[in-house]
């Protein structure tokens, strides 16, 4: 793995440009590691990706990492790399797992970013702020049971295998797509009295 | 655009059980004089691809709105896949991981195996030895191979060939055999251990993968002819669902499709991991970034992939090949039934699993599909209190939107053959 080269430089430049941003850096396994606080992080990550002397233009990851301990942070976590530079920087944001986890979107900055954050508001919640599509991702729509990877989840989920049978039944998938989009429109006509019933419900009557 | 009332006569000829033309008609609910938008050029339309459809490659559903034939918007759907692999590793020991990761990139199980073990011996700051390094390199290419072939074959079928497609799983096949013959598996492999592998390869297996080296290229080659200047191939294929450097790039594209774009990153070459610095070999680079590049780019790599493979074999001496280290790997089980010292490392190991040091590593590696990336965040505990996956289909999936702008409905279906997917890897 090759380390960011003159990465303690780069800390030492960004402690001087956003002095209260900067938070930490540490190297574990070679890799180094940046901690920045919320208010600065996108501003943090635009002069890394854009400076001419980091030009970390390559968004390899972004996810969040809950730890089993309560009093330590939940962190946004950023894999950078510099495809020129060939060298990697691992950014941070400690956020308050009790608190609100709002973050500024980056899509602005990568268009990578946009599916990577829908997934981590998707498993931990945290809402990425300007996103231009920040729904779920993996799980549907309607899913109501919380963030599966958030460790207040557990590995079996909040809900009795009957309870998520019941609501799976009670779901009503159509109040979420257009006739359209469920390719039902031209056999409106066709459909059962109870399936027009609940369409009917949702408010999706053929004119 | 209003709408209005007109009479249509809406028919299309079919032949009856005698085989003489007749008219049925196609819409059995529109009645005469019903409420119908006129205007049928200008309407858009919402077409549903998948989730059940083979070109979508699995279960993947494509929202496509259309105007005419012309594509205006695509909207990907995924998660019928989701398995919650990554919470699921949170509750189990590293070693039991890796039959997830099996399930992950379905089509490549043997090098997911293996990026597992080497991002979990990189956070144990452990040296694997020489020979399982070979080993390595060996499983990690033939992965790259069977997965461009699947690849190849089922685009080929998208777009209309059939027989390569044969030919191309007729060759996984003889790949399938030296899987099976090695680890008793054919798709869920599992090769890999945390400080070593399985097992070593059994006897005359080399000569088994020395001869699938010889006869192999012949069999690419002939693709090779059927395809690269064939009219159909190109043309449904040359500048189909471009995408240049940059953008390439901000979108986190990785492998094959990057390098189609025409950005030179390869991790084995960049960042190099398994010595694959020491090894003689090319990355295809592509300069128009369009399906075609891709399918040259990964044609190309298979051809490198016998190089290094050959490399590979020649270098392979005998010797260890787990690491001799009680808390990582088990012990022979000749000496767990007869020495007591053994016998209790056997049992801690299987027990308790391998503790590993509080810190967190990031490993990426160059997958079939691109760079595929293990994030391990360890407490010092048996278990990760974190284990991310960067799926590279995932990403290159995204970018699919991108890629269809101004293109056509046929053309979608090859565009997204070209960004080579996995589901299993996507929703993990």
């Amino acid at each position: 793995m090759t380390v960011a080269a003159g990465a303690d430089g780069t800390f030492a430049l960004l402690k001087e440009k956003f002095s209260a941003g900067a938070l930490q850096s540490k190297v574990l396994c070679g890799q180094t590691i940046f901690a920045v606080a919320n208010q600065d992080a996108h501003a943090i990550l635009e002069w890394l990706q854009h400076d001419p002397a980091q030009r970390f233009n390559y968004l390899t990851d972004l996810t969040c990492v809950e730890y089993r301990d309560p009093e330590l942070p939940l962190e946004v976590v950023y894999q950078l790399r510099s495809l020129d530079r060939k060298a990697d920087l691992r950014v941070k944001i400690p956020l308050d797992p009790d608190g609100p986890l709002e973050v500024r979107s980056v899509v602005d900055l990568w268009q990578g970013a946009d599916w990577l954050e829908r997934e981590a508001w998707d498993m931990f919640g945290v809402k990425f702020t300007g996103h231009p599509d920040l729904r779920r991702i993996l799980m549907w729509e309607g899913y109501s049971e919380g963030f599966p990877l958030r460790k207040s989840f557990p590995l079996r989920g909040h809900w009795s295998r009957a309870e998520q049978t019941r609501q799976a039944l009670e779901a009503n998938p159509e109040a979420y797509y257009s006739l359209e989009e469920l390719s039902i429109a031209e056999a409106y006509h066709e459909l059962p009295a109870d399936v027009r019933e609940r369409l009917a419900a949702a408010g999706k009557v053929l004119p | 655009m209003t709408p209005r009332t007109v009479e249509m006569e809406l028919s299309t000829p079919t032949l009856d059980a005698r085989g003489s033309v007749r008219n049925v008609p196609l819409g059995v609910s529109r009645r005469p004089s019903e409420s119908v938008n006129d205007d049928f050029g200008a309407e858009r339309m919402l077409v549903n691809i998948g989730p059940q459809h083979p070109a979508t490659h699995g279960v993947l559903r494509l929202v496509v709105e259309l105007e005419g034939e012309a594509v205006k918007r695509v909207i990907p759907h995924i998660g019928y896949l989701h398995s919650g692999f990554e919470k699921l590793g949170e509750y189990r020991f590293y070693n039991q991981i890796i039959p997830l990761t099996d399930r992950t990139d379905y089509l490549s199980p043997m090098a997911n195996n293996i990026a597992l073990a080497l991002a979990v011996e990189q956070l144990l700051g452990i040296e694997i030895t020489e020979r399982c390094r070979l080993l390595r390199v060996i499983a990690c290419e033939m992965s790259r191979i069977i997965s461009h072939l699947v690849w190849a074959g089922t685009t080929g079928i998208d777009l209309g060939a059939y027989t390569p497609f044969l030919w191309m799983f007729d060759q996984r096949e003889r790949i399938y055999n030296l899987q099976e013959a090695w680890t008793g598996a054919r798709l869920t492999t599992s090769v890999a251990r945390v400080g070593g592998m399985m097992a070593d390869i059994p006897d005359g297996w080399e000569d088994g993968l020395r001869g699938f080296l010889k006869t192999f290229p012949t069999t690419l080659r002939e693709v090779d002819t059927m395809f690269t200047r064939n009219a159909i191939w190109c043309g449904r294929t040359q500048d189909v669902g471009v995408i240049g450097p940059e953008d390439a790039i901000n979108y986190s594209l990785s492998g094959p499709m990057l390098r189609a774009s025409g950005v030179a990153y390869d991790v084995r070459k960049d960042r190099p991991y398994l010595g694959y610095d020491e090894f003689d070999f090319d990355v295809p680079i592509g300069e128009h970034g369009d399906s075609y590049d891709r399918y040259r780019v990964r044609l190309e790599e298979m051809f490198q992939s016998v190089r290094i493979m050959e490399q590979a074999v020649e270098r392979l001496r005998p010797g260890p090949v787990d690491v001799a280290d009680p808390r990582v790997t088990l012990p022979p089980k000749s000496r767990a039934m007869s020495d007591m010292e053994a016998m209790i490392f056997h049992f801690k190991q299987v027990m308790e699993g391998i503790k590993v040091p509080a810190g967190e590593v990031y490993f990426g590696v160059e997958n079939p599909k691109g760079e595929l990336g293990y994030y391990f965040v360890s407490d010092g505990t048996a278990k990760p209190v974190r284990w991310r996956i960067r799926p590279p289909s995932f990403l290159n999936l995204a970018s699919l939107p991108k890629l269809c702008e101004g293109a056509l409905l046929s053309d979608v279906i090859a565009i997204n053959a070209s960004i080579d997917i996995v589901m299993g890897e996507i929703d993990r």
